[in-house]
């Protein structure tokens, strides 16, 4: 049987070193830094992040002058035999996001991780600047991977470096954290591993590009499609598969979890698109891009409500995460085009790709911001931050912009992506999926206003910080936040597709307004749902609200337990491991009924 | 029906008992010991299926260090061993754990079995191709050169499970040696084999690493050979683990993906691309690499079992 001849034109293009660079030059970092240790270990990190931020402005800049995919045929062996690495605009502008991320959590995380004086070399500085640029790199391997199996790799590679972070504090309940993220991490890559050997016995390649022109829908191309996308939504933490998140993400420590919560569930995501708009592009989508976003608007409501019920700040900021990971899967269906009968790389796409970049500098902010709170108070739980704003009014002013950049505020990312994402379901005639949207934007700024309102609120006794907060990680934070709300701001045409152009439609004003109303909403929720202190906080027209809508209160806590409850039984093993089963059977079930 | 399909089958019914003894055993000590024979048979069946290379990985690291790993793992966990047993899940869960699992494995079993026969497959390129490696071993050319950059990230993945190790030490102990400092009776079986079993091991294990150019064997086989000489080494108290501040020891646990990098690099310069070789030099250039990364593999194998620091210098 012949196999599978190359891709005519997948040669090297120019500039196509660019990406070899970008994933060499965190790589060997990584091992620079394990040899010179202490101190040195740092020096390296820090000194090659500009490299790599340089990088990624490199391509983002070569990719618009060359208005095609850069290539890079590794070792110069064109696929299938070699590996092909590719930029298009999706990876180009997770590169450079992915780079600003890591720039900023690099910055703050100075102060967290020093090498103690005295010291020469200290365990957690050490492992944590590795770990760190590994996840630079192992994440620019997701993005360039042209080959299902080295994505194997890279994904490999992300969790080995992504899981230690959880537990670097040591504590008993973080380091349960990590091995649940561990186990349930390669539970995932194992279902992804045993897909990519079913593609390769069935057509004799793992290219990404080949493969989409020769996939159809048979059974063994099915099963693989099935079990590679459950591994990957394992990992990304898809809602009912979320059991490690929220313990993970919210025990690491700041610098850790805003890298974990805001870049490396992206990987996973990244792929799960590479599969559905490329490889499997020609597999029956329609039933499975439904289901993709039913369990994302299960994320929505599952995510959001127990939000607003945690007593701790990084949980709520974790479980907010759940949320929005569900926010990424509502543009599936909505990319689905009924003409071709599949997932058409369009408007939906770039809403989808542009709400998990301003969510990745958003979310990173919020955390990093969090993580000041909880030093500077020592604890971090909600209904005792009062005062907070007073003594913290950077951090809390960081948080309170990631949180309105995350809500869609003009002319933050996620605006543009909600304007696109309804754009496109009104295109398509979905409206359940724009109630959704709406829904989504409602929740995101209900736990927003929760926090901002106890952390507004004035003090009972005068709050004594326990640590001076450093004003150099403030910034960061405060700087990332400003970046996601000025991600609409950016060139997007050139990079992300969008039939129509990118620009939002209603005016600068008309927007603003419009986007009160989920503002609104979100009080509304926040009342109803939100946790109280033994007093409310003082703020008089909540005093009046929350006199005048007991009842309502009371009912919708009564709505909020078994919601609470269920979550609480997805994240015990059986279920989650009974869950990544189930759905498996189920991808399979509705991909293989409807390719008859 | 012929004896060799006649012993095909009584293997693979033996292998299909021992999985399910592996998954029914109550006791972790037993499970594993049913893991580990699980991983020595499959091997076999990757031996009658024609894929050596595999069969020696598989029963290296399924059976041989995964299986020290394992027992490791259970001789700590027997205190608990009592307590989790009543934690079995309850009925409805074993059920429904046992259909899905079914459910998943019908389908693979079924996507296997459909799959095109002959299978399209890379393996006349990967021979047409063996002349720009001078190599004879096509896992070795694929491995070296076809998918040079999955192999380099491979060992990367590997120093960062042994950095995610050490980072479970205690603070205070950072920098000291790995795991408890083994004593065994010097005139014990143990010290004695360890006396005993090195000396071949390590030659056993050069010479798979170095056969593995032109037949089956390499880097990582003969790389674990090594390990599990090291190992036993360590065990019998003979030779202690070194700290892990130890520079020279980091050397050598980058050294594989090091060198890796930098001929991958000096492609861009001498070569046609990044990781190409020049086809005069490429043999001597893959075999470097190897040597390096045998001694990479050996030293991280060794580590990752040895464990996160336990003990200050000295102690």
């Amino acid at each position: 049987m012949p196999y599978p001849a190359s891709v005519p034109g997948d040669v090297t293009t120019t500039g196509g070193f660019l990406l070899v660079l970008s994933v060499v030059i965190p790589v060997a970092g990584v091992l620079l830094a394990f040899v010179l240790g202490g101190r040195q270990a740092e020096r390296v990190v820090l000194a090659t992040m500009p490299l790599g931020l340089v990088i990624a402005l490199a391509i983002l800049v070569t990719l618009r002058q060359a208005g095609a995919p850069l290539i890079y045929l590794l070792g110069g062996w064109a696929p299938p035999l070699g590996v092909a690495l590719r930029a298009d605009g999706l990876s180009a502008v997770m590169m450079a996001i992915t780079a600003v991320v890591i720039g900023a959590v690099g910055v703050f995380a100075r102060v967290d991780f020093r090498t103690p004086r005295g010291s020469i070399e200290a365990r957690a500085p050490f492992a944590f600047w590795i770990l760190l640029l590994a996840i630079w790199g192992a994440l620019n391997m997701v993005f360039l991977g042209g080959d299902l199996f080295t994505l194997y790799v890279a994904l490999e590679l992300l969790t080995f470096s992504a899981v230690p972070l959880v537990c670097l504090d040591g504590r008993a309940e973080t380091l349960q954290a990590a091995l649940r993220y561990l186990l349930f991490a390669l539970l995932g890559a194992v279902l992804y591993l045993v897909g990519t050997a079913l593609l390769y016995g069935s057509y004799g390649t793992l290219d990404i590009v080949l493969l989409s022109r020769r996939v159809h829908a048979e059974p063994a191309t099915v099963v693989a499609a099935a079990l590679m996308t459950a591994g990957l939504l394992a990992k990304t933490a898809l809602f009912p598969l979320h059991l490690w998140l929220p313990p993970a993400h919210a025990g690491a420590p700041a610098a850790a979890s805003a890298v974990l919560s805001g870049l490396v569930v992206k990987g996973s995501f990244f792929i799960v698109i590479r599969l559905w708009f490329d490889v499997f592009a020609d597999l029956p989508s329609f039933v499975l891009a439904q289901l993709l976003a039913a369990l994302g608007a299960a994320a929505i409501l599952f995510g959001s409500v127990v939000a607003l019920r945690q007593e701790r700040l990084k949980l709520l900021v974790a479980y907010s995460t759940l949320a929005q990971i569900g926010y990424l899967f509502l543009m599936f269906p909505l990319a689905f085009d009924a003409g071709s009968t599949r997932l058409a790389s369009g408007g939906a796409l770039a809403g989808g790709l542009l709400q998990a970049i301003s969510h990745a500098a958003a979310k990173a902010a919020m955390f990093m911001s969090a993580g000041l709170i909880y030093a500077a108070l020592g604890h971090d739980r909600i209904v005792g931050l009062g005062g907070v704003g007073r003594a913290l009014p950077v951090s809390v002013f960081a948080f309170a912009l990631g949180g309105v950049a995350l809500v869609g505020v003009p002319p933050s990312g996620a605006y543009l992506a909600k304007e696109l994402l309804l754009q496109a379901a009104s295109a398509t005639e979905q409206w359940w999926w724009a109630v959704v949207i709406q829904a989504g934007g409602i929740f995101t700024s209900s736990y927003v206003l929760l926090v901002l309102a106890h952390a507004l609120a004035p003090a009972d006794a005068s709050i004594t910080l326990r640590a001076p907060v450093g004003r150099i990680q403030e910034a960061s934070a405060a700087a990332l936040a400003l970046c996601s709300l000025l991600l609409g701001l950016a060139p997007w045409q050139a990079y992300l597709p969008a039939p129509d152009g990118i620009a939002p439609s209603t005016p600068a004003l008309e927007a603003l307004s419009a986007s009160l109303w989920p503002l609104l909403g979100g009080a509304a929720v926040a009342i109803l749902l939100g946790r109280k202190g033994d007093r409310l906080p003082r703020i008089p027209l909540g005093q009046v609200v929350a006199a005048t809508v007991g009842p309502a209160r009371r009912a919708a806590l009564a709505l909020s337990r078994p919601i609470e409850r269920i979550d609480n039984m997805l994240r015990q093993w059986p279920a989650a491991g009974l869950s990544l089963l189930a759905l498996a059977v189920l991808l399979g079930a509705a991909l293989l009924a409807a390719s008859r | 029906m012929t004896v060799a399909s006649a012993l095909e089958m009584a293997l693979a019914a033996v292998v299909l008992g021992v999985a399910t003894w592996t998954i029914a055993a109550r006791e972790t000590f037993a499970a594993v010991v049913g893991f580990v024979t699980y991983g020595l048979l499959l091997a076999l069946i990757w031996v009658r299926l024609d894929a050596v290379d595999v069969a020696l990985v598989e029963a290296a690291i399924g059976g041989g260090l995964g299986g020290v790993l394992l027992l490791g793992a259970a001789a700590r966990l027997r205190v608990t061993e009592t307590p989790t047993a009543t934690e079995r899940p309850s009925a409805t869960v074993r059920v429904g754990a046992a259909l899905l699992s079914a459910a998943v494995a019908a389908a693979l079993a079924t996507g296997v079995i459909l799959l095109p026969d002959p299978a399209p497959t890379l393996a006349p390129a990967a021979a047409a191709n063996a002349t720009a490696t001078g190599l004879g071993n096509p896992v070795t050319n694929v491995l070296m050169a076809f998918r040079a950059m999955d192999t380099m990230l491979e060992k990367v993945v590997l120093l960062l499970a042994l950095v995610g190790v050490w980072s479970l030490a205690p603070d205070r102990l950072w920098g000291g040696h790995p795991g408890p400092r083994h004593r065994a009776d010097p005139l014990g079986t143990l010290a004695f084999l360890a006396r005993l079993l090195p000396p071949v091991g390590i030659v056993v294990g050069i010479y798979v690493f170095w056969t593995g150019k032109d037949h089956p064997g390499g880097a990582f086989q003969g790389g674990t050979i090594l390990a599990a000489m090291w190992l036993l080494v360590m065990m019998a108290g003979i030779a202690d683990a070194p700290q892990v501040s130890s520079r020279r020891l980091r050397i050598v646990l980058i050294a594989g993906p090091g060198i890796f990098l930098a001929v991958g690099l000096a492609g861009f310069a001498i070569g046609s691309a990044f990781l190409a070789y020049p086809v005069a030099y490429a043999k001597p250039l893959i075999l470097g690499i190897e040597v390096a990364m045998t001694l990479t593999i050996a030293a991280t194998l060794g580590l990752l079992l040895a464990g996160a620091p336990e003990r200050s210098a000295g102690q």
